[in-house]
C-alpha cells in the first residue's frame, strides 16, 4: 500500500528455477523479475503447471529435491534469501514469512490437537511456555473469526468443517504476524460461500496485519478481489504485470485476454456469447523456444514472434507486458459468434421427480441426504443444480442415475418409466436413455482399456453395434464430436491430460444416445481454458443431440451461463427452484440471496458488493434443524415461525418458487433494497438471532 | 475406545472358538492311533483298545468337543499321554519360557529396526538408507533354521562361547544373554527386515506429506519436526507389522526352540505333535492362539490410541 515506504518484502530478479528429470534440467521458471511491497498483496495467476507453486516454494526456500536455482537473487527485506543458511532459515519461517496451500485437510499434522499445532508456532518462535502459547492460539482463532475457539482448540483436524481447517491454518500462518505470507491455491477445493468467507477474512485481516500477501490463484476474479497488483505466469515467464483492476479491465498480453475469455462474465449467457476457450496448451517443461513463448497459441503472432523473444515492454502505469504487439491487444476482435438456440418453450417433461427421499444409515443412526426433492427436467433443458458441499446434490444425482437406491418417492422418466424402482435400472433402454459424467474420469474410465476399447464397449453395451467394423467407424465418429483425435483412441486413459480424459467421459456417455446426462462438477477439477472448451463442447453436443443435462455444480458463474433452470438445495431439500434469470434475481430464497451474494466474479473489484454471511457451519444432515432449515444460519431470520413451521412454497410468476416464510413481494423489497445501497449494514435485516445458535458447532 | 474394544473382545472370542474347532477336528484324524502309540508295537490289539476307551478317544467326535471344550474352559486340560504330567502347568511352563525368549528378541530389535528404519527414511537414497535396506532385505530371505544352524555352529560348537543348547536363563542378566542370544539372532534377523522396511516406509511418507511441509514451514527445529511430526504418524503402520511380526515369532520359535533344543512351547508343540500327544498338542495350540490374539488387541488399542481419527470417530 504504502509504496514510498522504501524495501520491498520480497525482490525477485532474474530468477531461474530447472527440475531435474532423468538427470536432464527441464527450465521451469525463466528469468522472472517482481517484488512485493511492504502491506502489498500481490497475485500470481495462470494455468496449470504454469510454475506458480514453483515460485512459492522458492520465497519459502523449499523447493523440491530434485529443483535447481539456474541463476538469480531473491531477498527478503533485504536480507539475501537463497543463500541464508539453515538456522537463519528457521528464524524466518514461521515467524517472518508463512504460507498456506491447498487442501488444509493434508496440511494439519493429523494426530495433533489443533491448538497445540498453533501454539508451536509461539514456543518456538517466542519462547512462551505451554500455558502462555495455549493462550495465545485461542486469541488467535479469535482473530480469524472461529466461534467458539476454546473448544476448536482441543480438536483434532478431521473434526473440524473445511473452511475451520483453512482458519486454522491461516490462524497458525499469521500468529506471529509475518512480513510475508503466501497463499497458494488456499480457497480451490472449498465451497462457494467458504471460498467467500475465506476471501472476507484475508480482506479483514489485512487491515489487521501489515503483511505482504502473494496470492497464487487460477481464478482471475478472486485475484481481482484480493491484489493490487497481478503478474501473469506463462510457461515459467512473467508475461505481464500491473495493478490488478487495470491489468484485468484492459489487458495488454493475448495471453491475459484469453484467459479473461474463457470464463462466464457477469451477465453473459450461452445463448447470448460462446466462452473462448485458448487453442492448444502450455509447452511441455523444457521445451526449446526461440521466440514469444506464446506464439504457438497466439492469434496475432507474426514472423517475428517465433524468433524475437518480447522483452519486458513498459506499457505505462506501472505495467509491463512482454508481447511484441501490446498495443493491438485490446484490439483483438472476439471469436466466431456461434449462439446456442434456447431450449424449446413448450418442450415436454423429460424427468418428474416427485418427494424423493434418500435415507443412508440404520434406523439408529440415519441421516437423510435427500429429503423429499420435487423437480422436473425439460426435454433439451439444463437444469442446474447448486448447493454447499453436504446439500445432497450428489445423493440426488446417484439416485437417479441408479447407484444406489431412493428411500421413498418417485422418479418418472418420459411419462413411462419408474427409475426410482430398481427393476427398471437394468432395462437396457433407460441405461442407454441416462447417462452420467463425474467430476473425475479417472475413477470411471477403465485405466486398463485403451480409449478405442473404452468407446467400442460402450457402443456395444449402449447401442447395441454388434459389428466390429461399424463399431470402429461409430467410435470414429464419437471421439470426433468431443474434438479428440484419432490418435487418442490407441492410448490409455492415463496417458491423456484431464481435459482429454473428460471428453473420454463425455464421449462415452454419448454413445447410445441418451436423452438426459446427469453432469455431476464435470469441470470443477479442470483449468479455465480446458473448463471453456468442455462447455462448449456440451453446448454443442447438445444442440446437435437434443439432449438434456442435469448439471451438478458450486460454480456459480458456470451455471449462470449454463443453465436454462436452476434448483437451490439446502440440507437435502431443494429450498428455491424455477428459471435460471428468476432464481438469480431478487426475490430469491434467502439461501440463495446468499450464495449469489459470494459469487466473486471479475467485473467487481474488492468490496464493491455487500456480501452477505452466513452465521455458524451448516447443520449435519441427521439432526436438521426444526422449522425452516435454514433458519440457524439465515439473515432474514423472522423469528419463532421459522424456527417453529416448516415454510410454505411461495410462487412468484414464470414457475419460480422458493421455500420461505417471506412473501414475494415483501423479499423483493428487502432484497432489492440491499443491492442497491451496499453500505447497509447487513445486521439490520436480521430481527432476531435464535439463543441456542451461539456455541453451536457442527 | 470402550465399544471398539468390546467388539475387538468379541470378535477375538469368536475366532477362538473357529480355532479350537478346526484345531479339534484336525487333531482327531492325525494319522496314527493313540494307544498304540503309548503301548508301543508289542502291544496286543485288545489292551490298545482298551486304553483308548479308558482315554475316551471312542466316543463320537462332537461329543469329545464339548467335553474337551468345557474341560479347557473351567482349567482342566487332562493329562500329557507321553509325560503322565497335568497338561496345564506344563503348557503355562513352557509357554512362559517361550515368552521369555520372545521378549528378549522383540525388546532387542523392534527399538533397534525402528531407529535404523527412521534413520534410513532421514537418509534417504543415500549410503546409510541404500546399506539398511539392502541388509534388511536379504535378512528376510534368509530362513531362521540357516541363521540358527550357522550361529550355532560359529559360537557354540567352534569357539564355544556359548552354550549349544540353551536353558531357562537365571535372573543374572550375564547368564540371560548367554542363553538367549543364540537363539534370539535368527529371529532377529528376520524381524528386522521387516519392521525397518515399514518404519522406513511410514517415515518416508510422512516426511512427504503436506503437514510435515507446514511443519518445516513453521521453523521447527529438526527435532521437534522429527517426534513431533513425522515419527507419530510414520510409525502407525510400523505397529500393526510388529503385531503381525508377534504372531510370526512362534512359528519362528518352533524352529529355534528345537535347533537350540530350549523348552520352550515351541519345542513341546512339535513334541507333540510327532508324539501324539493330543491333550498337550491342542492346549499349546490353543494357547497360542489366545496369546496371538492378544497381542493384536494390544496392538489395535495401541494405533487406536495413537490415532485420533479411530479413537473419536465411533
Ligand atoms: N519436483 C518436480 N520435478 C519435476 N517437475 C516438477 C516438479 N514439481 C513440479 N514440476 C513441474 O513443473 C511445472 C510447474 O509446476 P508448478 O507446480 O509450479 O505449477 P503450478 O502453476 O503451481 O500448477 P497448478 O496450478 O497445477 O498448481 C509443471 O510442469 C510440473 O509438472
Ligand atoms: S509477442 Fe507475438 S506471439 Fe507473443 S504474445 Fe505478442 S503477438 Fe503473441
Ligand atoms: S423461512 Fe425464515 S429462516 Fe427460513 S429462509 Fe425464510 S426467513 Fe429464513
Ligand atoms: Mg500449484
Amino acid at each position: 500500500m504504502s509504496a514510498a515506504n522504501g524495501r520491498a518484502t520480497v525482490d525477485v530478479e532474474g530468477l531461474s528455477i530447472s527440475y531435474l528429470r532423468r538427470r536432464q534440467p527441464l527450465r521451469v521458471i525463466e528469468d522472472l523479475t517482481f517484488s512485493i511491497r511492504p502491506g502489498e498483496a500481490y497475485g500470481l495467476v495462470g494455468e496449470s503447471g504454469c510454475g506458480k507453486s514453483t515460485v512459492a516454494m522458492a520465497l519459502m526456500r523449499y523447493l523440491p529435491q530434485n529443483a535447481v536455482v539456474d541463476a538469480g537473487r531473491v531477498t527478503f527485506a533485504g536480507d539475501d534469501l537463497l543463500g541464508a543458511d539453515g538456522a537463519t532459515l528457521r528464524r524466518w519461517r514461521g515467524s517472518r514469512m508463512a504460507m498456506v496451500y491447498q487442501d488444509p485437510a493434508s496440511a494439519l499434522n493429523p494426530s495433533m490437537r489443533v491448538g497445540a499445532q498453533i501454539s508451536e508456532v509461539y514456543r518456538q518462535h517466542r519462547g512462551m511456555d505451554g500455558a502462555a502459547a495455549s493462550k495465545e492460539a485461542e486469541a488467535m482463532l479469535g482473530k480469524v473469526r472461529i466461534t467458539d475457539p476454546g473448544r476448536i482448540l482441543g480438536r483434532y483436524p478431521h473434526e473440524l468443517s473445511g473452511g475451520q481447517q483453512q482458519r486454522v491454518m491461516i490462524a497458525m500462518a499469521l500468529s506471529t504476524d509475518p512480513e510475508l505470507l503466501v497463499l497458494d491455491e488456499p480457497t480451490t477445493g472449498l465451497d462457494a460461500t467458504v471460498e467467500a468467507e475465506v476471501l472476507d477474512l484475508v480482506e479483514q485481516l489485512r487491515s489487521d496485519f501489515d503483511t505482504s500477501i502473494l496470492f497464487i490463484s487460477h481464478n482471475l476474479g478472486v485475484v481481482r478481489r484480493v491484489c493490487e497488483r497481478v503478474g501473469v505466469l506463462y510457461a515459467g515467464r512473467l508475461i505481464e504485470e500491473g495493478p490488478s483492476d487495470e491489468l484485468l479491465r484492459e489487458p495488454r498480453h493475448p495471453y491475459t485476454l484469453g484467459l479473461l475469455r474463457c470464463v462466464p462474465r457477469r451477465g453473459m449467457r450461452k445463448d447470448a456469447l460462446r466462452l473462448e476457450p485458448i487453442p492448444g496448451s502450455l509447452p511441455p517443461l523444457g521445451a526449446d523456444l526461440p521466440g514469444c513463448v506464446y506464439a504457438s497459441r497466439c492469434p496475432i503472432a507474426r514472423e517475428r514472434c517465433h524468433v524475437e523473444p518480447p522483452p519486458p515492454y513498459d506499457t505505462g502505469d506501472g505495467r509491463i507486458s512482454r508481447c511484441h504487439y501490446h498495443d493491438e491487444v485490446p484490439t483483438i476482435p472476439p471469436g466466431e459468434q456461434q449462439i446456442t438456440p434456447p431450449p424449446p418453450s413448450d418442450g415436454a417433461t423429460l424427468l418428474k421427480v416427485e418427494d424423493l427421499v434418500k435415507t443412508y444409515g440404520t434406523s439408529g443412526n440415519s441421516m437423510q441426504a435427500v429429503a423429499g426433492v420435487s423437480f422436473e427436467v425439460r426435454q433439451g433443458e439444463v437444469f442446474g443444480l447448486v448447493g454447499e458441499s453436504g446439500s445432497g446434490k450428489t445423493s440426488l444425482a446417484r439416485c437417479l442415475s441408479g447407484l444406489v437406491d431412493a428411500s421413498s418417492g418417485r422418479a418418472t422418466f418420459e411419462d413411462h418409466l419408474d427409475i426410482s424402482a430398481a427393476e427398471h435400472r437394468r432395462n437396457a433402454e433407460l441405461r442407454r436413455k441416462l447417462q452420467m459424467i463425474f467430476q473425475n474420469p479417472d475413477t470411471s474410465l477403465n485405466p486398463r482399456h485403451s480409449v478405442r476399447r473404452i468407446l467400442g464397449r460402450a457402443l456395444l453395451l449402449l447401442a447395441g453395434v454388434k459389428n466390429r467394423r461399424e463399431r470402429e467407424r461409430r467410435s470414429l465418429e464419437l471421439a470426433s464430436s468431443v474434438r479428440l483425435e484419432p490418435r487418442h483412441l490407441q492410448v490409455r486413459p492415463s496417458a491423456l491430460s484431464g481435459g482429454l480424459k473428460q471428453r473420454v467421459a463425455i464421449a462415452r456417455a454419448f454413445a447410445g444416445e441418451p436423452a438426459l446426462v446427469l453432469c455431476d462438477e464435470p469441470v470443477s477439477a479442470l483449468d479455465v481454458s480446458v473448463q471453456a472448451a468442455i462447455l462448449n463442447l456440451l453446448l454443442d453436443v447438445q444442440a446437435e443431440r437434443k439432449v438434456s443435462y442435469l448439471f451438478i455444480s458450486h460454480d456459480l458463474n458456470v451455471v449462470r451461463y449454463l443453465a436454462d433452470s436452476i434448483g437451490v438445495m439446502y440440507l437435502g431439500q431443494l429450498v428455491d427452484v424455477g428459471p435460471a434469470r428468476a432464481v438469480f434475481d431478487p426475490p430469491h430464497h434467502p439461501y440463495t440471496e446468499a450464495l449469489v451474494s459470494a459469487m466473486t466474479t471479475l467485473e467487481d473489484s474488492g468490496g464493491s458488493r455487500p456480501r452477505i454471511k452466513l452465521g455458524g457451519p451448516m447443520p449435519s444432515p441427521s439432526d436438521p434443524p426444526s422449522g425452516c432449515r435454514f433458519h440457524t444460519r439465515c439473515p432474514r431470520f423472522l423469528g419463532d415461525i421459522c424456527r417453529d413451521e416448516a415454510p410454505p412454497w411461495q410462487r412468484d410468476g414464470e414457475g419460480h418458487q422458493y421455500r420461505c416464510h417471506i412473501r414475494p413481494g415483501e423479499l423483493s423489497g428487502l432484497q432489492r433494497a440491499n443491492g442497491a445501497s451496499p453500505d447497509e449494514p447487513q445486521a439490520a435485516t436480521r430481527r432476531d438471532h435464535p439463543p441456542k445458535e451461539n456455541g453451536r458447532q457442527g | 475406545m470402550g465399544r471398539f474394544l468390546l467388539r475387538r473382545l468379541w470378535l477375538s472370542a469368536i475366532t477362538l472358538l473357529l480355532v479350537s474347532v478346526v484345531l479339534f477336528v484336525v487333531a482327531e484324524v492325525l494319522p496314527g492311533d493313540v494307544g498304540r502309540t503309548i503301548l508301543g508295537p508289542f502291544a496286543t490289539n485288545a489292551q490298545v483298545a482298551q486304553l483308548n476307551q479308558e482315554l475316551g478317544l471312542d466316543r463320537p467326535l462332537p461329543v469329545r468337543y464339548a467335553d474337551w471344550l468345557g474341560n479347557f474352559v473351567t482349567g482342566d486340560w487332562g493329562q500329557s499321554f507321553l509325560l503322565n504330567t497335568p497338561v496345564r502347568s506344563l503348557v503355562v511352563e513352557r509357554m512362559v519360557n517361550s515368552l521369555l525368549l520372545g521378549a528378549f528378541a522383540l525388546a532387542f530389535i523392534v527399538p533397534v529396526s525402528i531407529g535404523l528404519g527412521v534413520l534410513a527414511a532421514l537418509y534417504r537414497d543415500r549410503f546409510i538408507d541404500r546399506a539398511i535396506s539392502v541388509t534388511g532385505l536379504s535378512l528376510i530371505a534368509l530362513p531362521e533354521f540357516v541363521v540358527g544352524v550357522i550361529v550355532l555352529v560359529i559360537f557354540a560348537v567352534e569357539l564355544g562361547w556359548f552354550p549349544v543348547s540353551s536353558q531357562v536363563p537365571s535372573a543374572n542378566p550375564v547368564d540371560v544373554f548367554r542363553q538367549f542370544l543364540m537363539p534370539s539372532i535368527p529371529l532377529m534377523l528376520v524381524l528386522f527386515g521387516y519392521i525397518a522396511r515399514m518404519a522406513r516406509a511410514g517415515t518416508v511418507e510422512a516426511l512427504g506429506s503436506d503437514y510435515v511441509r507446514t511443519a518445516v514451514l513453521k521453523g521447527l527445529s529438526r527435532r521437534a519436526l522429527i517426534w513431533r511430526h513425522v515419527l507419530r504418524n510414520a510409525l502407525l503402520p510400523t505397529i500393526s507389522v510388529v503385531s503381525v511380526q508377534v504372531g510370526y515369532l512362534f512359528g519362528g520359535l518352533v524352529v529355534i526352540e528345537t535347533l537350540f533344543n530350549y523348552p520352550g512351547i515351541g519345542k513341546l508343540l512339535l513334541d507333540s505333535a510327532v508324539g501324539h500327544d493330543l491333550p498337550v498338542l491342542e492346549a499349546s495350540v490353543l494357547v497360542v492362539a489366545v496369546l496371538y490374539m492378544l497381542s493384536n488387541l494390544v496392538a489395535d488399542s495401541l494405533y487406536a490410541v495413537l490415532n485420533p481419527r479411530i479413537r473419536v470417530g465411533r
